[in-house]
């Protein structure tokens, strides 16, 4: 095997597919099964195993580490996560924000009010 | 050193040859190019996924996800992507104990739970628009079928290249070549099974468990 390829074995692959069940049989089974009465708690169990699973993927079946290609492919995969969450993060808490501001709250209506 | 030509007139990656097994193609940077691609490809979906988190609980006095999503037909549909990963994995062992029949059962065998998937895809969607719940009803519904829309596209896109990929190997036989085309598509199955996580977390499970 030369040095800039990453394979799988017949065990790593194996490895990475039942991780994988038992990580999307849990955040399944909590949301049908209607097991934790907190939706708090759930929604973060949920992206909890999401992110382990995404992880598990990259690892088992993408094959990423950080000597492929020289770390070029690991250096775009950081970049690529940084862009993400930029996009997300920042469209979450703008947009939180702009609904807030078009839905005045009753205070703000009375002080508008008052003004006149 | 000679200037780069626009065309290629002979394979560049003829000379690797069929005697070095675990070269892919690595050294000329098709296999860096094309996971470049996917990262721009994961851009794509970052950018629907962020679109769906804002407008997901617009539901315009129309239907919200409890009311719309079977969570139980869902695991199945991730069941058979993450059964397609699997078994594409297999086809990669194969190709590289250099068992071409072996590889192309694994191929078939992933390529029919593509569309398993896809044919789930198809009928929730029939489903869905059956009840009145259309991209046009809210912004909800909108941002649901961009975002599962194009993963379902991709899947599609990714069933088409398999069929041709075995026609090629079917012809030509592992070749060099052959087998670089292989290893791309397997990084884009993967990839396709990763987006779905997002998918089946963000907007099925967190969906259904908001409302």
């Amino acid at each position: 095997m030369s040095a800039d390829t990453a394979h799988g074995s017949m065990k790593s692959y194996m490895i990475g597919f039942i991780l994988s069940v038992v990580l999307t049989v849990i955040p399944f089974a909590l949301v049908m099964g209607d097991m934790l009465s907190s939706e708090g708690a759930t929604i973060a169990i949920i992206f909890l195993l999401g992110a382990g699973q995404m992880l598990v993927h990259l690892h088992y079946f993408l094959h990423v580490t950080l000597k492929v290609e020289n770390g070029w492919q690991a250096m775009s995969i950081v970049f690529t996560i940084i862009l993400l969450v930029i996009i997300m993060v920042g469209s979450i808490w703008v947009m939180t924000h702009l609904q807030e501001n078009m839905m005045p709250a009753h205070d703000q209506i009375e002080r508008v009010l008052d003004g006149q | 050193m000679e200037p780069n030509k626009f065309y290629v007139t002979t394979d560049p990656h003829a000379d690797h040859g069929d005697h070095h097994d675990d070269d892919h193609g690595h050294d000329t940077g098709t296999m860096l190019g094309f996971w470049i691609y996917l990262m721009s490809d994961c851009l794509i979906f970052g950018i629907l996924f962020a679109v769906y988190a804002v407008l997901g609980q617009n539901f315009a006095a129309g239907p919200n996800p409890s009311d719309l999503f079977e969570i139980d037909m869902i695991l199945v549909s991730t069941f058979m992507l993450l059964f397609s990963s699997i078994t594409y994995g297999f086809a990669v062992l194969k190709m590289e104990a250099n068992n071409k029949n072996g590889m192309m059962l694994w191929l078939i065998i992933t390529g029919l739970f593509g569309l398993a998937f896809l044919y789930l895809e198809i009928v929730e969607f029939e489903h869905l628009w059956h009840l009145g719940a259309t991209p046009m009803a809210s912004a909800f519904l909108s941002s649901f079928f961009t975002l599962v829309g194009t993963h379902g596209l991709h899947v599609t896109a990714g069933c088409l290249w398999l069929v041709v990929l075995l026609v090629q190997v079917q012809m030509h036989g592992l070749t060099a070549a052959n087998k670089r085309r292989i290893m791309c598509l397997s990084l884009f199955w993967h990839f396709l099974d990763l987006i779905w996580i997002g998918v089946f977390s963000l907007v099925y499970l967190t969906g259904v468990t908001l409302t």
